[in-house]
């Protein structure tokens, strides 16, 4: 019996849920869970410790088995043999590798594990292909590349790619002498002479999908789609930076900021990185030949001034402790003009973080689970138009898709204006054969483009989702 | 403390039992009763106040567990006031503390009764004093988890302050999918009781009544004598139901899964077994010289055991009658209580056997002080926050025991009245011994005594705790 799209969107698409097992409860695994089961999954969590579970099980309406993951027994009772998915983030590797060997076998389901040791790192695919897993995932990497991004592009807060790097969407802040503070965003189009979309805008608590009669003010942040050569020329015209850095500065030398200089030396960015350990400084010397690694105490004044912050044009605090990041960057804003990265665990309180000036935030978890949430969509859709790309934008509160059209639905071919869309949804972009529209009213989507939705209404699995 | 939304779930509440109120004005409608038309203006009343209440969303969804206590408390309180308005409104039952009392003793499934005279009622109002007890053995917010749309992480809350049991959990990870599975087992097994009952020759209307009763281990029958006047084999099928329903749920669901070996294994359920078959022995060996045999023996025994373990409260035969020795095990029985996870009442057959092993720890560490222990249940070490968490409920169920025996004794009747009239409310039962005893009922009781007893039953049914919690002073401050 198809169902009514108020129905789906009312239990989250419960008509084609899945079985999935998360196994280990950290601080990835219960992100994961708490979005899993959102999205209407039946989730199990295994974690070894009762009182972890507790919590996750207390808070979200999935099952807990305290057990250790990589035991058949464990597995058997968790119901492998009915499960779509087993997601393995403990914090061993080996764990978790085992935790898909097993799985495979028991249940022949799919299987993501984390595998973040730089040593395998490298052996990904043969890793993934001979154990036949769907996905590795190392959050670190991730995070990595996330900070690289944003560094490739200073002027954003948030940048996050389509179309396999062909579309852009950047979020940025509107400062007081801002061209655009003030503007209809129907007039933008006159004012700057360019081909951009304004999608979404964030105003204090609220995330708004403007239509053309908004008006933008100062302290606004407004995120944009746009081709990647497009968006260089609208930041351009507002006088933005639009330059790559040329040098960072990073405090703390764990494997994110490995991976990151990595990233960034390849892209002939400079790398200082102040790390307290001498043992690990050895490390990192003998890892980053190119990178300039000093020992230090990242969080003393003495240090970072002696280090020339004050001239760095970008900086990156990569500290244990989010606490000390927090207040690194806060400092860094206060003697310098660099381009600021701040990576934070803890998600709980995201909303004061955006209230204090501290630059770009970056939350690897949320990388993480945007990656898993995008596959397991994919996965419960294998027919259909798939979900290429999903980003979670403004706190989660609104995601950007990116569908792949491999056949012909309700939305193809009729033009944009004639189609019943939802409210708070936005069609920002189409890609057909690496030409970028930019869609007015009258485009139509066609089968073979991939397109570029942006929407409050999260949840949604396939093209005709976009419906009403 | 989040009150819009345990406004919000208590409309929904309302709705659900204007809802079921459709059954007694069904009978009466068949019957051609009078009654009817106070069941079918509540049930309007109903409908249209949750309706509109639903109406108002919650301001925040906020849910603890807390929240989750007072809601249960609060939602025992509704349904026990507005389901008792039909007996009073249609003039059956007079006074309305009596009506409550009914209610209350029918929902928490009790079957303490204060009708001297159970035929006069109508079939309408016989019906739903039942039919409570149906609704109250699996719960009514256990129920509403199966049509509430999964919104908020409120429901676990929920489900775990209202069913009975130290670590309630769910059969399969979604909370709407769980309840549906216990409902299902439960309807199921209500209807293959009234199939059995209609071969064996039973009247359609008694079925109904007494299936209800016996899967809720409620306890009001049709008849004064109870069970009494029905044949042997009735009884019989009744006896191995009441028992059947005093198991833990998980059981079955992991026979429904095609786990039968794992649920055999439940230590719970065999101790359970265990306990019934002695006390059932004991019994049948002790009355033997009342009965001609000893088939009738053992049939009025394991009647009898089965009613007072399962806190059913049915009665065959007036055991006030029988020897002490016999009175004694059953009023023991009645403080053991069926399995957690089923829908008998009592202390759960789980808390007393780890009660148990704890004192077997305690007497071993006295003679190796450097023991380690660990108390084991169902095959996994239990967690010390749990094990308290059993020993704190036996303490705080003692002291309310004392407390509300206290408070019956202003009455001045004897001491067995006292004590089984507390006993057999706070642990669900139903009948008592002497001035309380099966023959007799609770309706020359004072209006005070009348509270406490109904206080007990809604503690014995949420365990304790829910209850309390609302007569804590912080549970009401702003």
């Amino acid at each position: 019996m198809p169902k009514t799209v108020a129905e789906n969107d009312r239990f989250g698409g419960v008509e084609d849920n899945m079985q999935i097992i998360v196994v280990g409860c950290g601080t990835v695994g219960a992100t994961l869970t708490e979005y899993l089961s959102k999205e209407g999954h039946n989730v199990t969590v295994i974690d070894s410790k009762a009182s972890r579970l507790t919590h996750v099980t207390n808070s979200y309406d999935v099952m807990g088995v305290v057990g250790n993951g990589a035991s058949y027994g464990v597995q058997m009772e968790a119901g492998i043999e009915d499960a779509d998915l087993l997601i393995a983030v403990t914090s061993s590797d080996e764990v978790n590798l085992l935790c898909c060997l097993f799985a495979k076998k028991a249940g022949n389901c799919h299987t993501i594990a984390r595998v973040r040791d730089p040593i395998y790192s490298h052996e990904v695919n043969y890793i993934k292909d001979e154990l036949g897993m769907a996905l590795v995932i190392n959050p670190e990497y991730a995070a990595a590349t996330a900070i690289a991004r944003l560094l490739k592009f200073p002027s954003a807060i948030e940048v996050d790619t389509f179309a396999k790097g062909r579309v852009e969407l950047s979020k940025f802040r509107l400062e007081s002498d801002n061209v655009l503070v003030g503007s209809m965003l129907k007039d933008i189009q006159s004012i700057l002479k360019c081909d951009v979309l304004i999608c979404t805008v964030e105003r204090g608590d609220e995330v708004i999908i403007p239509d053309g009669n908004f008006q933008l003010r100062e302290k606004d942040e407004i995120s944009v789609v746009a081709s990647a050569k497009n968006i260089v020329k609208f930041f351009k015209k507002m006088g933005m930076a639009t330059q790559r850095v040329k040098d960072t500065l990073i405090v703390g030398g764990g494997s994110t900021t490995y991976y990151l200089a990595k990233q960034l030396l390849a892209m002939g960015i400079d790398v200082k990185i102040i790390e307290r350990d001498r043992a690990r400084c050895d490390e990192l010397c003998e890892l980053l030949p190119e990178a300039s690694i000093v020992h230090g105490d990242g969080t003393e004044r003495d240090v970072l001034m002696e280090e020339g912050i004050e001239r760095a044009q970008s900086f990156v605090s990569m500290t244990n402790l989010d606490e000390e990041n927090v207040m690194l960057s806060l400092f860094a804003k206060s003697v310098s003009k660099a381009k600021l990265v701040t990576r934070v665990h803890r998600m709980a309180y995201d909303e004061l973080l955006d209230t204090l000036d501290i630059g770009s935030i970056v939350y690897p978890r949320l990388t993480i689970a945007e990656d898993i949430v995008r596959y397991v969509r994919a996965m419960s859709n294998s027919l259909g138009s798939n979900v290429e790309t999903l980003h979670k934008l403004n706190d989660g509160r609104v995601e950007a898709l990116e569908f792949w059209i491999q056949e012909d639905s309700p939305v193809v071919g009729v033009p944009l204006m004639q189609l019943n869309l939802k409210h708070n949804l936005l069609v920002a972009c189409i890609n057909r054969q690496g030409k970028i529209i930019t869609p007015r009213g009258h485009d139509m989507i066609q089968v073979g483009d991939t397109v570029i939705v942006i929407t409050t209404n999260t949840g949604l699995h396939d093209i005709k989702d976009i419906l009403r | 403390m989040n009150y819009s939304i345990i406004r919000y779930i208590l409309c929904w509440v309302l709705q659900v039992i204007g809802a079921l109120m459709a059954l007694p004005c069904v009978t009466a409608v068949i019957y051609r009763e009078k009654s009817g038309w106070a069941f079918a203006i509540v049930m309007v009343l109903c409908m249209l106040l949750g309706g509109i209440g639903k109406r108002i969303k919650p301001k925040s969804q906020v849910f603890y567990a807390r929240e989750g206590f007072v809601t249960v408390a609060f939602c025992w309180i509704l349904i026990s006031i507005v389901g008792a308005i039909p007996f009073t409104l249609s003039g059956e039952i007079p006074s309305y503390v009596d009506a409550l009392f009914e209610t209350i003793s029918g929902f928490t499934t009790t079957g303490a009764s204060i009708l001297s005279e159970v035929e006069p009622l109508s079939h309408c109002c016989l019906i739903w004093r039942s039919f409570t007890h149906w609704v109250g053995g699996m719960g009514v917010l256990v129920f509403l988890l199966t049509v509430l749309p999964a919104t908020g992480g409120y429901n676990m809350h929920l489900m775990r302050a209202e069913s009975p049991g130290f670590s309630v959990e769910k059969l399969v990870p979604r909370i709407t999918e769980s309840a549906r599975i216990l409902y299902g087992i439960y309807i199921a097994m209500t209807v293959v009781q009234m199939v059995l009952l209609l071969l064996a020759g039973m009247p359609v209307f008694d079925t109904l009544c007494l299936s209800f009763g016996t899967a809720g281990t409620g306890g009001f029958g049709i008849l004064n004598d109870s069970i009494a006047s029905y044949t042997v084999l009735q009884q019989g099928i009744i006896t191995v139901f009441m028992i059947l329903f005093g198991i833990n749920f998980n059981v079955y669901y992991l026979f429904l899964v095609r786990r039968p070996k794992d649920a055999l294994k439940c230590e719970e359920m065999r101790f359970y077994l265990l306990i019934i078959a002695s006390a059932i022995l004991m019994i049948a060996i002790n009355t033997r010289e009342y009965y001609a045999t000893w088939g009738t023996s053992i049939h009025h025994a394991a009647f009898q055991v089965g009613s007072i373990i399962t806190t059913t409260g049915y009665s065959t035969v007036d055991f006030n009658l029988w020897p002490q020795f016999s009175k004694t095990i059953l009023v023991l029985l009645m403080f053991c209580g069926a399995c957690a996870g089923s829908t008998g009442g009592g202390m759960k057959v789980s808390r007393i056997v780890v009660l148990f092993k704890t004192i077997r720890n305690e007497l071993r560490l006295s003679m190796h002080p450097r023991r380690v222990h660990l108390v084991r249940f169902e095959g996994r070490p239990l967690e010390k926050a749990v094990v308290h968490n059993i020993e704190r409920f036996f303490a705080a169920y003692i002291l309310l025991f004392a407390a509300s025996f206290l408070i019956l004794s202003l009455e001045n009747l004897d001491f067995a009245s006292c004590f089984t009239a507390v006993s057999a409310t706070l642990n669900n039962i139903g009948p008592g011994l002497e001035a309380v005893g099966p023959m007799a009922n609770f309706g020359h009781l004072s209006h005070l005594s009348k509270f406490v007893l109904m206080f007990d039953m809604l503690a014995g049914r949420l365990e304790v705790f829910p209850m309390l919690v609302l007569l804590m002073p912080s549970t009401w401050k702003k």
